[in-house]
């Protein structure tokens, strides 16, 4: 069923009849949806709806697995990001990704966030500490671990493992950030000190999350994508979804009335 | 302090209720001064205003609405929300009694009044040194002022009472003047009911602040 879809302010991700399959059974069903530029836009769905399924399109995560195949497009700044003259490497520094659980690499924290710098080729000591200080200062973790930088990073709080992860993601300076689930292993505080910073953030970056807590997209996103059982069932600008949906299955799902 | 963006749309909103009670209280000022000059013309932009001051309350309604509906407003955040949503209906319910005091105005036309208006004014400063009071207690969350104010009411409530005998005296010692000192009791009563407005929302303050739904303007009937 076509679904009645809204137009966002300056498109940066375009999703173009997306359809994934996973071997046979088919996981995204046709997707259609504009991300826009420097906003937060948030996935909300049931577990399997195919919310990071879809997240993971955005920087070919799922080419890592064997079993998918993908139809229609995405255009990121106009470009299809399934083009084989693409550079898979380029596309995910400029889309860069943070996940469920914080997962900093058994280093300083220095060393994590100057890991995606120092690979593309960045020697010099001088540059890469202006690069952590910006990236820590954006991730508002700056202030907290200023004094500890060259501790491991595996000594912070699960909060601040999740914030240096974020860091450790715009040290590459890249356009979008996609986050899926990135605060469902966090307690209350870190989490709004998460959401502060997202909202912080999307001055600079283009913000995609994918949540299970839908109050949580309530809360900072601009714009949200309700998904089930690999459709879109409804996009909308998030007060939209979250005061007077259009669609009785999104109303269901937010009121609580579904399944 | 986290959640800076939240808690910054609710410090906006009590600004914005701030910004509705100096409409309402410029109406109620103005139609009680218009009623003094027999100004009809400014009668008519008291009416015209109003519709001002109803999109206003819609405006804080609807802002209330979205913030409880996308950011989980919790404990003394729900109680100010809901207070909210309560004082700017109590407001504009104010607003439109000024609107009532501006139409009377308008229907007495060139007649004079009955006698010199010397408690309505008196009535209308009550009230409205009330409502101020009252808007200070909201951002001071000051629970004291709020009490009190429930008593200055029964000052208003006793010159209404005075004005009533008053014009029945009146009205029973020369008939013809029954018209237009029945418009002079109404007008009267819209500012009774303006102030009893007042002592609702100094009763949500209350609420707001310790979370006690109490009745403070205990009626003495």
């Amino acid at each position: 069923m076509e679904k009645e879809s809204i137009t966002v302010p300056e498109p940066i991700v375009n999703i173009i009849d997306l359809v994934l399959y996973y071997g046979k059974t088919k996981a995204l069903k046709g997707i259609n949806l504009d991300v826009s530029k420097k906003k937060i836009t948030s996935f909300i769905g049931p577990s399997g709806c195919g919310k990071s399924t879809l997240i993971r399109c955005l920087n070919r995560l799922n080419d890592l697995i064997e079993s998918v195949t993908i139809e229609g497009s995405i255009k990121i700044d106009g470009r299809d990001i399934y083009d084989p003259a693409i550079d898979v490497t380029d596309l995910r520094r400029r889309v860069g990704m943070v996940f469920q659980k914080p997962n900093p690499f058994p280093k300083t924290i220095y060393e994590n966030v100057i890991f995606g710098p120092r690979i593309v080729g960045i020697k010099k000591r001088g540059v890469l500490d202006e690069i952590c200080e910006k990236a820590l200062k954006k991730a508002a973790l700056w202030e907290e671990v200023k004094e500890r930088l060259h501790t491991n990073a595996l000594d912070l709080s699960g909060g601040q493992q999740q914030r240096i992860c974020i860091a450790r993601a715009i040290a590459m300076e890249p356009e979008i950030i996609l986050l899926d689930e990135p605060c469902s292993a966090l307690d209350p505080i870190a989490t709004a000190k998460i959401e502060d910073m997202l909202v912080e953030l999307k001055k600079d970056y283009t913000v995609i999350i994918v949540t299970h807590n839908m109050q949580q997209a309530a809360r900072i996103s601009d714009f949200t994508g309700f998904f089930m059982l690999g459709e879109l069932v409804e996009f909308n600008v998030t007060t939209g979804i979250f005061t007077n949906p259009r669609e009785k299955q999104t109303e269901d799902y937010i009121t609580g009335r579904f399944g | 302090m986290t959640r800076e963006a939240y808690h910054k749309a609710l410090k906006n909103l009590e600004d914005e209720v701030l910004q509705m009670g100096e409409m309402v209280a410029n109406a109620i000022r103005n139609s009680v001064e218009s009623l003094q000059k027999r100004d009809i013309n400014a009668s008519r932009e008291i009416i015209k205003n109003d519709l001002l001051i109803n999109k206003k309350r819609f405006d804080i309604e609807e802002k209330c609405i979205l913030l409880i509906a996308t950011q989980q407003p919790m404990a003394v955040d729900l109680r100010e929300l809901t207070s909210i949503l309560s004082i700017v209906t109590d407001l504009e319910r104010m607003g439109d009694h000024a609107e009532g005091i501006a139409k009377i105005n308008i229907l007495m036309g060139s007649e004079p009044l009955v006698k010199p208006l010397i408690d309505i004014p008196r009535m209308a400063d009550i009230g409205l040194s009330m409502l101020d009071k009252c808007l200070k207690a909201f951002i001071d969350r000051d629970t004291e002022t709020a009490r009190r104010i429930c008593n200055e009411d029964d000052q208003v409530d006793a010159l209404h009472d005075q004005i009533y005998r008053e014009l029945l005296v009146l009205m029973m010692e020369n008939h013809r003047i029954i018209r237009m000192a029945t418009y002079l009791t109404w007008v009267s009563h819209n500012l009774e009911r303006i102030a009893d407005r007042v002592t609702n929302i100094a009763e949500r303050i209350v609420f707001m602040v310790t979370g006690k739904m109490e009745e403070i303007n205990v009626s003495k009937y």
